[in-house]
């Protein structure tokens, strides 16, 4: 089984800049893929290479097995991506708009049905007649993303697409991108909101200006990174030497602390006590996919 | 992976559904906005029919035997069909690139060369329906007699087809929509006015008569109203010639430029 995407050394400049540099990726059929990096790290220049929106300088990208330059009709047949500017047609209504795109990958009325199923997965039903022009941008950012999956592509490109938006449809499009990719569509998300990306996807590549800095399952990012975050109110203060290393975050005097086992914990407690500095509140929990990004990206994000 | 499969590559679709979706998103557009895509180019033909009969009806016979009125307008109908063709390509394009919506086509597996067939086609559509409209309203003022509908009906197709083409150059290089602007004044309008719509060129000093035959519109113009009048300022095969090869060489350098991808794909 071809993979659903393979990415092998994708280079791409813009004149001096030097946007991707060797990246090499290979997402498998029916993963939850997360791409994750700061603004400017490259994932938008990746996926619209994959798209074929922008030429790669070198490497080559493919699409279960097809060349998105050389074979570029069969790679966007299976490719359904969601592009991250908000961007509509204002002559067409909802569906009118889910019409002409299943169309122009050749789909005609036997895809009605899927139209609907999208419509009410979306929860875009009710305005499957309003002009795109007259929705709010909640209800815009649902057909931008029912327009990439209207030719009900086998593999799935999100970028951002809950940049700006409310809870609620986050979780009606988390509850229908669960439900695609248990059906089998594979799904790739880029996003600023890692708790979804530790939520949703069962692997997570991240990228730092133009490289993959770390790729690996959710699981053992999260164990290889960070154990533990202790969390300690204690005023204005200034900490003991040999406990500053493990600071990771020091705000109004809240300090966080990123541990990796019990017995540092003890020693930072133990270090404050004999410095005389009364801990006024204290919070542990584990470590999150922030803390991984932030080791390894910096606090660039 | 049910379902996931059921978009085969094996069961792709039928290479024709695509390019026609996209033509008639083209021509839903325009139509949407019937108003000012047709009924304002018939409006204006109608004035310019107007007021240019009134003034220059004195004017006499600008062929033997063809009223002045009557000269005008098979001119009158061909600028508006180019002008038209031109608009309806270029507009499309120039607003789908501003707005920012032609990702949605970009994003699919039209070919370059489907991209420019139906671009093309909706241009000369909306071309052709503009003309026919003003003739029929025309005909309702003047008395016009068609003497070989053959010529009428490829200068009219060929015209527009010309005309889309160049629409769809300026739609994908111009960045904004005063550049568009710029492209429709400078180059549309004055090329359309000084090619004799209004006047033959046998009445112009013999400078700005070798001037016209520069201008591709004037071949055009003087080919459609061949087709009326059965006489010209040219042979109609020496137009139809120049406007048949005009139109390969643009089609040839648009299908170059969209398969380099040129101002769409970075």
């Amino acid at each position: 089984m071809n993979p659903a995407i393979k990415i092998n050394g994708i280079h791409k400049s813009f004149g001096n800049l030097h946007a991707l540099k060797g990246i090499d990726l290979t997402i498998e059929q029916g993963e939850f893929f997360a791409l994750l990096g700061p603004n400017g790290a490259g994932k938008s220049t990746l996926i619209s290479i994959l798209a074929g929106l922008i030429k790669p300088t070198a490497g080559d990208i493919s699409v279960m097995g097809f060349d998105v330059v050389n074979q570029y009709q069969q790679a966007r047949q299976l490719l359904g991506v969601v592009p991250q500017e908000l961007v509509f047609d204002p002559f067409f209504n909802v569906r009118e708009m889910l019409r002409f795109q299943a169309g122009y990958f050749g789909r005609g009325k036997e895809n009605d049905a899927w139209v609907d199923e999208i419509l009410e997965g979306l929860g875009l039903a009710d305005k499957a007649h309003t002009n795109m022009r007259k929705l709010s941008g909640g209800m815009k950012r649902r057909a931008l993303i029912a327009q990439a999956l209207a030719h009900k592509p086998p593999v799935i490109v999100l970028d951002e697409p809950t940049a700006g938006v409310d809870v609620e449809l986050r979780q009606m499009l988390w509850e229908f991108i669960k439900k695609l990719n248990r059906e089998g569509h594979t799904i790739i998300l880029t996003t600023h909101y890692l708790e979804e990306a530790e939520a949703l996807c069962s692997r997570v590549g991240m990228m730092k200006q133009g490289e993959i800095v770390a790729l690996d399952s959710t699981a053992n990012l999260l164990n290889k990174f960070a154990g533990k975050k202790l969390r300690l109110t204690l005023g204005d203060v200034s900490l003991p030497n040999h406990i500053q290393s493990l600071l990771r975050h020091q705000e109004k005097g809240i300090f966080t602390f990123a541990l990796t086992d019990m017995a540092q914990i003890e020693f930072v407690l133990s270090s404050l006590k004999v410095a005389d500095i009364r801990v006024l509140d204290m919070h542990l929990s584990e470590a999150d996919l922030e803390d991984v990004f932030l080791s390894l990206v910096g606090k660039a994000s | 992976m049910n379902n996931a499969k059921s978009t085969n590559v094996s069961e792709m679709s039928n290479s024709f559904r695509g390019p026609w979706t996209l033509l008639k998103k083209e021509l839903l557009r325009f139509w949407r906005v019937a108003f000012q895509t047709v009924a304002a180019p018939v409006i204006t033909a109608l004035l310019y029919l107007l007021i240019f009969a009134h003034v220059l009806a004195d004017h006499g016979q600008v062929y033997n035997g063809v009223p002045y009125t009557e000269f005008l307008v098979p001119g009158l109908i061909m600028m508006s069909v180019l002008q038209n063709a031109f608009a309806n390509s270029s507009s499309s394009l120039i607003q789908s690139k501003v707005m920012g919506n032609l990702v949605f086509v970009l994003l699919t597996p039209l070919t370059h060369f489907q991209f420019f067939a139906a671009f093309l086609c909706a241009a000369i559509i909306r071309g052709l329906v503009v003309g026919l409209c003003i003739y029929l309203v025309a005909f309702c003022f003047v008395d016009i007699h068609i003497a070989n509908p053959l010529l009428v009906v490829a200068f009219a197709f060929l015209g527009s087809a010309l005309l889309g083409t160049f629409g769809i150059i300026a739609g994908i290089w111009a960045d904004r929509f005063d550049q568009m602007a710029a492209f429709q004044n400078f180059v549309i309008m004055p090329l359309s006015f000084l090619s004799g719509v209004f006047y033959s060129i046998h009445s112009l000093p013999p400078f700005w008569q070798k001037m016209s035959h520069l201008n591709p519109f004037f071949y055009m113009i003087d080919g459609f109203r061949v087709g009326f009048f059965g006489k010209g300022d040219i042979s109609p095969l020496i137009s139809l010639s120049v406007v048949g090869g005009a139109f390969l060489v643009l089609a040839l350098i648009t299908l170059k430029m969209l398969k380099s991808g040129y101002k769409l794909r970075a």
